[in-house]
């Protein structure tokens, strides 16, 4: 197989092709996306211990949203978990842009604190792990809210803050790592299909 | 109101628009001797700044959806059109009904900078579908015609591909392909069972150098935009070798908003708005080539009204903006268990398919017109938001067994795209809105648009063909569409498959089209249009390489038109 260890550095350097002379681009969405990743960097290197200040959610909403998230995607033998990939960071930062996730987020948080309240007099943090687990185990599954329709908020709720996790947790080095995505570099030739393995 | 500049210069030709069709005009015409001033609507372009060619999602705090997630309809952070179906400020309309969805790519280079570069000749049949079948018109040229313009183009641009001898599918001048992926092995041998033709894809990319240009390196990234050039775009093929002439005016931030017409009823420039300082210019030039996209030119000849012109410049016949046609698209996907048994691997590849399905039910009867062609991938692709939403929502939970139901699912899953001709229909053309401007105060478009039966059965029968080609290989077909509704058998809204074209048609005769079959205005004469508008068909086969065919026999023709005074 003939692998190159190219980078983009060497890439850049060897350029042929001249670009058109001209001024840089000030629209193009990555310029955006790089001054806020500076932003987000400086934020969490000025608050203590390096910790993240949420943009939207308030302290308490933030600390639910990571045990959320934890539970969504949580780390095991293989790989670290959607907190250590840090899916509530992103989750927090697409919310405070974005007044339909603030919605669906923000007003779910309040519903399952509710819910927990109704259910074992206690907000959702404060209740014991198998009591979470049963209030999870309800809202995981739309079937529960068919049974009973009082779910279908939660179900809801958890269903687009599933997918979020997910999203979250599958764009980061760790998540990638896990699912043994190989490729984004540079190749010389493209080998084409290796022989299947029988596992 | 601020006072009009005009150029102290005057131009040989001005260029509207930077693209495949206006990078094409302004190479050949620089070359050919002549000095160009060539107006595009957005920024200049920078790729080793401005591609994100091997960045990672999460490089990127948004993680390639955009601010408040908000990109993620509107093509993403990572592909590079800076634009898509919505831009600030510069709206379109659609009549009730319609939902024409208007793709523009404001920045040098255009469309061609994300493009699939999927570049396919048209066959001979498709110059003469109306001898054939008694739909829509002829071309008023032929096969024969182009064809030594497609071998130019293909030699020039660099494109991979096979000789196969497939009538709905030409050959062409090609660099060898890539080597095919495991789903495109999979998926190969179900249509050799099924008959059907599936053969290596015919795609703009290097896979050996070109004219010093350096050969792919397989990161399979061609939509962000390629830094090492190796794949083509106007950007980067076009319009260097244009500025190195010396003979090349690029102007950027120019959004074009009239074509100029003298006493005598030729061109003789264009007004636009300089969007830096928002003032209105004024180019002097002796010919004008539209190449601001279909829709884009069609709007300019509506906008260009005068005495002279009442009803728009170049539109005696009434047709400008008429007979615009999308590609019929319709998708599906299916779930392959054999590819869990594969092992890690670098997947990635060019950017797009390695192999394709061309049309191959041309020899017998259909209860359709025309054709349609099959793209396919998936499997083992770089992970990005969205990849996980099916496995979210169908098996729900949560937890260590989600996670495991992910990592058994990754790359098990081939998505199909079928590509297919829309016939002109009179239900579906653009004009312009009375009753709205842009933010530059250029009145904007108004779109209808209608699919008719024979494209509702074209999507019928690509779905049915999907899950004959998922089931004869062992996997399960997972799209399920309605026969009713919105979107009838998965056919996408008008505009979404981005081949919007037919707008200024060309045709033997001027009381049924807009120019002749040099892309010249049957009307005025300096008067060109190089983009997707003169196409008489939309076939099966993406319109770039013959936008680029067309635009460079076109050129041929003003050169020597110029050298002949006859502009």
């Amino acid at each position: 197989m003939a692998t190159q260890g190219v980078t983009r550095r060497d890439i850049l350097k060897s350029l042929a092709i001249g670009a058109v002379a001209g001024s840089v681009l000030q629209i193009i969405p990555a310029e955006a996306a790089e001054y806020v990743h500076q932003v987000v960097r400086k934020e969490k290197d000025a608050s203590p211990g390096g910790k993240y200040a949420p943009k939207y959610f308030s302290a308490r909403q933030y600390e639910m949203l990571t045990s959320l998230c934890d539970s969504i995607i949580p780390k095991d033998d293989r790989s670290g978990g959607a907190v250590e990939a840090g899916a509530p960071e992103f989750i927090d930062l697409l919310t405070s842009e974005n007044e339909e996730y603030q919605l669906k987020l923000g007003g779910g948080l309040f519903w399952l604190d509710s819910f927990c309240t109704d259910r074992y007099d206690k907000a959702y943090l404060e209740c014991a792990p198998e009591q979470r687990k049963e209030v999870l185990e309800l809202i995981a599954y739309r079937k529960n809210a068919k049974q009973d329709p009082t779910l279908s908020q939660g179900v809801a709720f958890f269903a687009f803050l599933r997918q979020l996790t997910c999203d979250g947790f599958y764009t980061s080095k760790i998540g990638i790592t896990d699912l043994q995505y190989i490729g984004n570099t540079s190749l010389r030739e493209f080998p084409g299909c290796p022989p299947p393995t029988e596992a | 109101m601020p006072q009009v500049i005009r150029s102290p210069k005057t131009y040989d030709v001005c260029v509207i628009g930077s693209g495949a069709g206006g990078g094409m005009a302004a190479k050949i015409l620089t070359e050919g001797g002549l000095s160009v001033a060539l107006l595009e609507a957005g920024p200049p372009v920078n790729p080793e700044k401005d591609f994100k060619m091997f960045t990672w999602p999460y490089e990127l705090p948004h993680r390639g959806v955009g601010v408040g997630g908000h990109a993620a309809e509107n093509f993403g952070e990572f592909l590079a059109p800076n634009g898509a179906w919505t831009i600030e400020g510069e709206p379109y309309t659609s009549a009730p009904g319609a939902n024409f969805q208007w793709f523009r790519s404001r920045i040098v280079g255009g469309r061609t900078n994300h493009w699939g570069r999927i570049a396919l000749r048209f066959a001979p049949i498709d110059f003469r579908s109306y001898t054939r079948d008694g739909l829509g018109a002829d071309w008023p040229i032929s096969y024969e015609d182009l064809a030594p313009y497609y071998d130019k183009v293909e030699s020039y641009i660099g494109v991979f591909g096979t000789k196969e001898n497939v009538s709905s599918a030409p050959d062409g001048v090609f660099l060898p392909p890539p080597k095919p992926r495991c789903t495109e092995l999979i998926v190969k041998k179900a249509c050799d069972r099924l008959k059907i033709i599936c053969i290596p894809s015919r795609l703009a990319i290097l896979t050996r150098s070109v004219n010093g240009r350096q050969p792919c390196h397989y990161c399979g990234q061609c939509g962000r935009g390629c830094i090492t050039g190796s794949n083509f775009s106007s950007s980067q093929v076009l319009i260097p070798p244009a500025m190195q002439t010396g003979k090349l005016t690029l102007i950027t931030g120019a959004m074009a908003r009239e074509v100029l017409v003298g006493k005598d009823g030729k061109a003789v420039g264009v007004s636009y708005i300089d969007k830096a300082t928002r003032t209105e210019k004024r180019i002097s030039a002796r010919a004008v080539v539209l190449a601001a996209s279909a829709c884009e030119s069609a709007r300019l000849l509506l906008n260009s009204k005068s005495a002279q012109f009442p009803d728009g410049l170049a539109n005696s016949s009434g047709t400008a903006g008429r007979y615009l046609t999308d590609s019929v698209g319709s998708d599906g996907w299916g779930v392959f268990p054999q590819l869990e048994k594969m092992p890690p691997h670098n997947h990635d590849g060019t950017g797009g398919m390695h192999m394709y399905m061309p049309w191959w039910k041309f020899d017998r009867t259909n209860d359709f017109p025309r054709g349609y062609h099959i793209e396919f991938g998936g499997g083992r692709e770089m992970p990005g938001v969205g990849m996980f939403d099916h496995l979210c929502n169908h098996e729900e939970g949560y937890g260590l067994g989600l996670k495991q139901k992910a990592r058994k699912v990754y790359g098990t899953t081939i998505g199909f795209a079928g590509r297919g001709e829309m016939v002109p229909n009179p239900d579906t053309y653009c004009e312009i809105d009375s009753d709205k401007v842009d933010r530059w105060g250029i009145p904007v478009l108004r779109f209808h648009f209608k699919w008719s039966e024979y494209e509702l059965r074209q999507a019928k029968d690509m779905q049915e063909m999907f899950r004959a080609i998922v089931e004869m290989a062992g996997g399960q077909y997972m799209t399920k569409t309605d026969i009713d509704g919105q979107y009838p058998y998965g056919i996408r809204e008008g505009g979404k498959i981005i081949h919007e074209v037919g707008t200024a048609r060309m045709g033997a005769d001027p009381k049924t089209s807009v120019l002749n079959g040099y892309c010249q205005a049957h009307d005025v004469k300096n008067i060109f249009i190089m983009d997707g508008a003169p196409l008489v068909t939309n076939p099966d086969k993406n319109p770039t390489l013959t936008i680029m065919a067309l635009a460079w026999r076109a050129s041929e023709y003003l050169l020597d038109e110029a050298k002949k005074g006859n502009l």
